[in-house]
């Protein structure tokens, strides 16, 4: 079932957090092997947060608006908190537009914002010395 | 009695003969709705056209997306179908763009139904309907139980 | 020609450049095989001529008036022109009955391109309008303001939301205030407009607060029935920026720190 999805972006694990994202090349078939693969996949390894990035996304329309709300029901469901992150302006117009509001769906403007609403945080800066220490 | 020359340059650099504004629109162009990848192939077609039309980014947005809307429409109720480019021009010689997605499925029978808003329901009639008007300057459709459907939609660069 | 001087500030040379270009192209014109009624709107070099010629005018501010005589003023120059060539009185009247065709059609011709001069203008200006009275200004840091001025149509909630959503991005703020006390009365479709704007914002990942909420406009929102209820509100624009910064600095569900970058 995983192998029909499209190459694309895969599924990485950051600790309980599992981050991914959509492209723009995406049809029905994908979108749905994507939410497959990723409830399995919050199934199979207890996440509590996933981060889809979407910011490579020039169009969403009202089925893909659904397969997000869906996927972050499923998700909450099996107890995992689910961030949308980086939607372009063009997008988040024509679907306020479109009369779709994403209801339930959390996000964020970056995917460091959404990350760090999941609970990571930046690395902080490195010390003066060790940074010089690097550099030589 | 002579006006200085640079005047006279300029006026004749302001000179633009009015509706001459370059090439002519390219022909209209036809798109089958058959199968689920023949959506992602009208998705490009269209959002080609909104550049070829002038459109800004936004304005190509919402169009791309009520053809995604509509030609889904055709696929999922009506049995499939074809989604035609046009190119128009308004009277005021703003320049646009058309699409008209035809189908030979059932038809629609509660067309005012087909338009009202369910987005809860998470129904794909109606939704993508309406939502395409919304996105659109221009919106007719043409239906009847037995007899198809052929929706026509119409975005204007200008505001 | 001297009544189309009166009421624009086109200089004689001007004029006379202007009536030159028009004379010479009229002659390939009425060598062409174009029937006199067609002659100027289909020679290309008339019809350029007469559009140009109107176009500047449209643009300068002439009166429409001004700019039609200026095209049928040549009537009288032409006829006058003709008589020195004859006296004979037949020959007079069909040329000047041909005259009138030709150049009734130029001045039908200039004013219409004169009305759509005007009209581009006006399209062109109300644009400009829209954009320059919709500005986006950062008031903090992640903290951005529209102050809305006068009423929101559709046109303008379009406009408004492309330049906020677009500064949301540039500047990764987090926070947009929306302030409407510029804004006359708030009915249902205004307030929907309103609602569609925070939504749009809220679905970059940012917060969406509405300022410059009048008493009076409180009150017509609750008597309309208006759900605003999930919209954060503020009296004022300082009230609504100190909320804003509440909402960064705060220890919110995101934990993010107003001095972290």
């Amino acid at each position: 079932m995983t192998s029909r999805r499209q190459p694309g972006v895969p599924i990485l694990r950051l600790g309980d957090v599992l981050v991914t994202g959509l492209l723009n090349e995406l049809d029905d078939r994908a979108a749905i092997a994507f939410t497959e693969e990723l409830t399995e996949r919050i199934s199979a390894e207890g996440a509590r947060g996933v981060l889809i990035d979407i910011s490579r996304l020039e169009v969403i329309d009202s089925f893909v608006a659904r397969t997000l709300m869906e996927l972050t029901t499923v998700a909450r469901l099996l107890g995992a908190r689910v961030i949308v992150a980086g939607m372009r302006p063009p997008v988040a117009i024509t679907l306020v537009e479109l009369g779709i509001e994403l209801v339930g769906v959390e996000t964020a403007l970056n995917p460091e914002q959404g990350l760090a609403a999941l609970g990571w945080r930046q690395a902080p800066q490195p010390l003066e010395g060790a940074r010089r220490g690097t550099a030589r | 009695m002579a006006l200085p020359g640079e005047s006279i340059l300029a006026s004749r650099g302001a000179k633009r003969p009015a509706r001459s504004e370059g090439r002519r629109p390219p022909a209209p162009a036809s798109y089958p709705v058959r199968t689920e990848e023949d959506l992602l192939t009208v998705r490009h077609a269209v959002r080609a056209a909104t550049i070829e039309a002038g459109f800004g980014l936004v304005d190509q947005t919402r169009v791309v997306t009520a053809a995604s809307e509509l030609a889904r429409n055709a696929y999922v109720h009506g049995g499939g179908g074809t989604v035609t480019v046009e190119y128009p021009r308004d009277p005021r010689g703003r320049r646009g763009l058309r699409l008209a997605v035809k189908d030979e499925g059932p038809g629609i029978a509660d067309l005012d139904a087909a338009l009202t808003d369910g987005f809860t329901t998470g129904s794909g009639l109606g939704h993508g309907l309406g939502g395409a008007r919304r996105l659109m300057d221009e919106f007719s459709v043409r239906t009847g139980p037995g007899e198809g459907t052929v929706v026509v939609v119409t975005r204007w660069t200008v505001r | 020609m001297e009544q189309a001087l009166l009421d624009t500030d086109i200089g004689e040379a001007e004029l006379r450049e202007e009536a030159d270009a028009l004379i010479e192209a009229l002659v390939p014109g009425l060598q062409s095989e174009i029937p006199v009624d067609r002659v100027v709107t289909s020679s290309p070099g008339l019809h350029e001529a007469v559009v140009g010629l109107s176009m500047r005018r449209a643009r300068a501010g002439a009166t429409p008036t001004a700019t039609s005589l200026a095209v049928l003023a040549l009537k009288e120059a032409l006829l006058k022109a003709v008589q020195r060539d004859t006296r004979d009185a037949e020959e007079l009247f069909s040329s000047a009955v041909f005259m009138n065709r030709l150049l009734d059609v130029a001045g039908a011709l200039s004013f219409e391109t004169y009305v759509e001069g005007r009209e581009e203008i006006i399209r062109r200006q109300s644009q400009q309008l829209m954009e320059q009275s919709t500005p986006v200004v950062r008031l903090w840091r992640q903290v951005l303001a529209v102050p809305l001025i006068g009423t929101l149509d559709t046109a303008r909630t379009q406009v408004v939301m492309e330049n906020l959503l677009q500064a949301i991005q540039d500047h990764e703020a987090l926070v947009a205030i929306v302030d409407i006390t510029g804004v006359p009365t708030v009915d249902t479709a205004v307030a929907q407009h309103l609602m569609q704007t925070v939504n749009a914002v809220r679905l970059m990942g940012a917060d969406c607060v509405i300022s410059g909420v009048r008493p009076s406009i409180a009150q017509t929102i609750a008597q309309l029935g208006i759900d605003l209820s999930t919209i954060l509100t503020r009296a004022t624009l300082a009230d609504a920026l100190a909320a804003a910064i509440k909402l960064i600095d705060g220890p919110g569900p995101d934990g993010e720190e107003g001095d972290g970058r």
